[in-house]
Formats: C-alpha cells, structure tokens, sequence
C-alpha cells in the first residue's frame, strides 16, 4: 500500500504516536490518523481523486486544502457536498467520490438522462 | 447575547481573543478548519538569525494562552452570512446562528487563482494547499513536482517540500495571459524579486545578491538569465521559462515547459516535457473579505496591500459601528504582523465595551508595536505597504468626517 506519509522531518522531528482511525472511501476500506482531514488521509494512501466533475465527468482533487474552493466535494454518510479537505476522519465514517450528474436541460446531451426516469433506466441511483 | 464574536482562529483572531478575555468579555472564536492556528501551522522557515520559525509552536503559545483564559473556541464552524439587525450582529453559521454585540473578522487571505491549461487534473493544487499537506498533516503531496510561479511565498514553500522529502524539479513561471499578468513577466518577477532580496532569510540573501538592485542591470540579468536557472535551496528557479500545460488523464502526468522571451513570450520550438506527479500553482495572496463585504463595509482597492480590503482605522475599527477587523484581510503581511493587529482589536473591542479608559496606553502601545513589528519583518509581501496603510487610513479618515 502506498504510504506517503512523513513521519520524519528534520526540523518538525518525528511523527507523535498517533491512534489510527478506519473509513471507507467508495467501498474500499483506508486507514488514517486521529486528526487526519479526509482528504489528507486519503492522501497519505496515494488516493488524489476525490470525485468526477459532475458534468464533464474529469477528475478532480484537492486546491486549495483550505475550504475555500469546493474542488474536494464528497459525500460523507449520505451527505453531498461535504468538504474533504475540512472534515476530520471518524471511525466507521462512509466517504463516497461525487459522481456525474444528469444534465436534463442540455439539448446537445446524448449520454445523460433527460428525465430522472431516464435517469434510473440507465442504471442511476443504484 | 454574546459581547463578541471572533470569525477566524488564526494569529489575529486568537491574539485578539486573548485581549478580549483579559478585559473579561463574554467571547466566542470560531474556525472552519479542524486545527487552531489558521495559515500560522504550515509556516515553517528560517530567520535571518538561524533560529527557525516554527508556526506549529507560535500557534500553540496562542492557543495555550487563550485557553488559560477560558476561551470559548470552537472548530468546524463556517460562517456564511453576518446581519447587523439594530445595535447587535447576528451571526449566520453551518451550526445556526449567534447574537454578539461586536463582530471581528479575521479570515486571514486565500491564494490568487491562475490558470494553467490542465489544471483541473488530481495532482494540481495551490502551494499552500501542499505547505499544510506537509507541515501540518505531514504527507507528501507528490514524490517529483513543479512550482509554478516565482515568488517569496512558493520559494518558501519549496523549501519546506524539500525539508518533507519532496523532490521539487524547478520553479518556472506561469505563461503569459490575461489573468496571469505580470507573474508572467520575467522583468517584473526579477524586479519584485530583487526588492525582497535583501529582506529574506539567509539563503534568500545569497540569491539575492545574484541580483543588482539597478534596473539596467536587472534588465541584462533577465536578458542573460542563465540556461539551467539559478538555484536555491538546489532547486532550480527559472525566468525564461514558462509552463505551457500540465498533461495526464486521471492525474498529473507530466508538465510541458516552454521558454520565454525577456518579456515572457513563448519562444517557438523550445517546448520540453518534465515528468512530474504533481504541480502547485503560486499565485499570491489576496485579503478574504467576502463577510465584510456582505456587511456593508466600504471597501478600497490597495493594491500595496494585496487587493480589495475593508477601510479600517489603525485601531482596527471599520465604519460600521462594532465591526472590526484583523490580520491579512486588512492587507498581506506577515503572521506576527497579524498578531500584533489581534491585540490591537482586541483592545479597541474592549474599549469599547467597557469605556475604561487606562485601555487607552494600552492600545497606543498595541499601536505602536504592530509599526514596530512590520519595521522587523523578514518578510515584506510588498515594499510599499506604508503607503497602501496611509491610504487606508485616509480613507478611514474621510468616511467617518463624513458620517459626522
């Protein structure tokens, strides 16, 4: 498993034994410290993508890893729009990645559905 | 009704709470972020006297601190609207809403976009997004990147990525465009490095002096600049090159880096791919001034101070009446500098809570300190910021002659 984090630092000294706190993101179990952000907990396991852009469908991470983008939006036990670079971690807590959303009123859209039936036809909300 | 609320717990609102308990105002501190301290935790650098600046440990003392005096701090609290509703504010919060008879914002500064094509990619952040990345949950942002802009503050930051264990290839401008401006030019970045030069810690001092302070021989400088950079804490920093886009599809792949004319044009043909796991963008900072703005703050463009901030007096009040204000939303300095402006409003907030008037030695001191503080700063974001001060302060000045 990928480990980035810097338990030694010249200047900062070595990491405080800290207790180590489970989650899951997107059904996959991870394990971070006590005091780790979402988002920094996910990073110290090489995950950087926390979501898709919800119309483009593109990748996004981490910004500003201060609150004040919104670029890491999640979904955290059953709440959209969660901040992951704010949120601290707690036990058993359930991170899911923001998805595509449909796009209804697009005219030229092909893929998305139209109508949230269409939606759920697709295979949406499953 | 709460006396007052503090919006920020980072160096200007914790000092400031601390005034505030001392005179034993009924407070409340609230922060969005987890950790108390705001930017204060990441900064991580050497004085020019070799002790090391450690924000971690400047942040705890004022933590420490207010604590001791029974400060009501609480985190995850993000403040969305402030109303003034008669002789009170009220306080809009993701953890509903708080009544306070004074209203200090302190939310310190947030960094200047640039855009850069293929910025969106997992991988690409602001450079202070990856200074607490590392500093202050200590995990590597990436293993190899590059640093996108050349300033004081990503020079700084690049250093503390190294101290990580963060391999950084080199620093090269953003290209040029309409948003970019003037960080794209190789003379005006070698022209604010220079005024900086001889105020930075010691291995600033060195790169420094690479650079001579005339314009003609800053101008050879840029125009003969050398091929592999000049380097600094061994990495790289380079004028006459630009970044042209940031490639990968599920993350950051690689970067193509272009060089540049002396004005910071593209110089055709001259594209080389770097590959690299991540980017950080360092736009600079400007005053985060939204809530006073939804206040009816007045606001003045400064541009010495970083952007658009809140006319304020030098004891931190606005024109509105029990708004105060504290820190880098007043204009871009250091964090001891914001420090110094908390105890100010605290005092001035104090002041006018309980008209004692021995408050009054008390805040000229308070005054007089944040001048001294910013006389000392190893740091000067900008070399004019007496100046951008004066103007807020005449600003100030004509507002409030004209409410009388």
């Amino acid at each position: 498993m990928t480990n980035k984090r810097i338990t030694h630092h010249p200047i900062l000294g070595s990491l405080d034994k800290q207790s180590t706190v489970s989650f899951t993101f997107d059904g996959k179990e991870y394990t971070g410290l006590e005091n780790d952000t979402i988002a920094s907990a996910l990073m110290a396991n090489g995950v950087r993508t926390l979501r898709k852009h919800e119309f483009s469908g593109n990748p996004r991470g981490i910004y500003c890893n201060i609150g004040h983008c919104f670029e890491c939006r999640v979904t955290v036990n059953g709440k959209e729009n969660i901040r992951a670079c704010l949120t601290p971690i707690v036990h058993d807590m359930v991170v899911e990645s923001g998805q595509v959303q449909p796009s209804p009123l697009d005219p030229t859209n092909e893929v998305l559905p139209k109508t949230y039936e269409d939606y759920e036809k697709m295979g949406g909300n499953q | 009704m709460l006396d007052v609320i503090i919006i920020g717990a980072g160096p200007a609102g914790l000092s400031a709470a601390i005034e505030c308990r001392k005179n034993d105002l009924n407070t409340l501190v609230v922060d969005e972020f987890p950790k108390l301290g705001g930017r204060l935790l990441g900064q991580l650098h050497q004085e020019p006297t070799g002790e090391w600046w450690n924000g971690i440990e400047e942040a705890k003392k004022l933590v420490d601190e207010a604590q001791r005096l029974n400060t009501d701090i609480r985190t995850g609290i993000s403040v969305h609207h402030v109303a003034k509703v008669d002789d009170h504010f009220v306080v809009h919060t993701n953890d509903g809403k708080f009544e306070a008879t004074n209203v200090l914002i302190a939310t310190g500064a947030a960094e200047t976009a640039v855009p850069v094509p293929g910025w969106t990619l997992p991988g690409v952040m602001s450079i202070g997004a990856a200074q607490v990345m590392t500093n202050v949950h200590r995990v590597k942002v990436g293993e190899r990147g590059v640093i996108v802009g050349v300033n004081v503050l990503s020079a700084a930051i690049a250093h503390e990525l190294k101290l990580g264990g963060v391999d950084i290839h080199s620093m090269v401008l953003p290209s040029k465009n309409v948003i970019s401006a003037d960080q794209a030019e190789p003379y005006a970045v070698m022209e604010r490095l220079s005024r900086i030069a001889h105020l930075a810690p010691s291995a600033f001092i060195r790169f420094g002096s690479k650079f001579a302070k005339s314009p003609i021989v800053q101008k050879l400088a840029v125009k003969l600049y050398p091929k592999n950079g000049i380097t600094m804490f061994d990495i790289p920093i380079h004028l006459r090159k630009a970044i042209v886009s940031i490639n990968g599809t599920e993350q950051v792949e690689s970067v193509t880096i272009a060089k540049v004319t002396p004005e910071g044009d593209i110089i055709p043909n001259s594209e080389e791919v770097v590959n690299v796991d991540f980017v950080c963008i360092a736009g600079g900072l400007y005053p985060l001034a939204e809530l006073a703005a939804v206040m009816g703050c007045e606001f003045k463009y400064v541009e010495e101070l970083g952007g658009h901030v809140p006319v304020h007096s030098e004891a931190m009040e606005t024109a509105v009446d029990g708004l105060f204000v504290a820190g880098n939303i007043t204009g871009i300095e250091s964090a001891k500098v914001a420090r110094s402006q908390g105890t100010v409003a605290g005092l001035s907030i104090a002041k006018r809570m309980t008209n004692d008037v021995s408050l009054d030695r008390q805040l000229d001191r308070a005054m007089q300190n944040v001048k001294t503080t910013r006389d000392n700063a190893t740091i000067q974001f900008h070399p004019h910021i007496y100046r951008g001060r004066e103007r807020v302060k005449a600003a100030y000045n004509r507002i409030t002659e004209t409410k009388e």
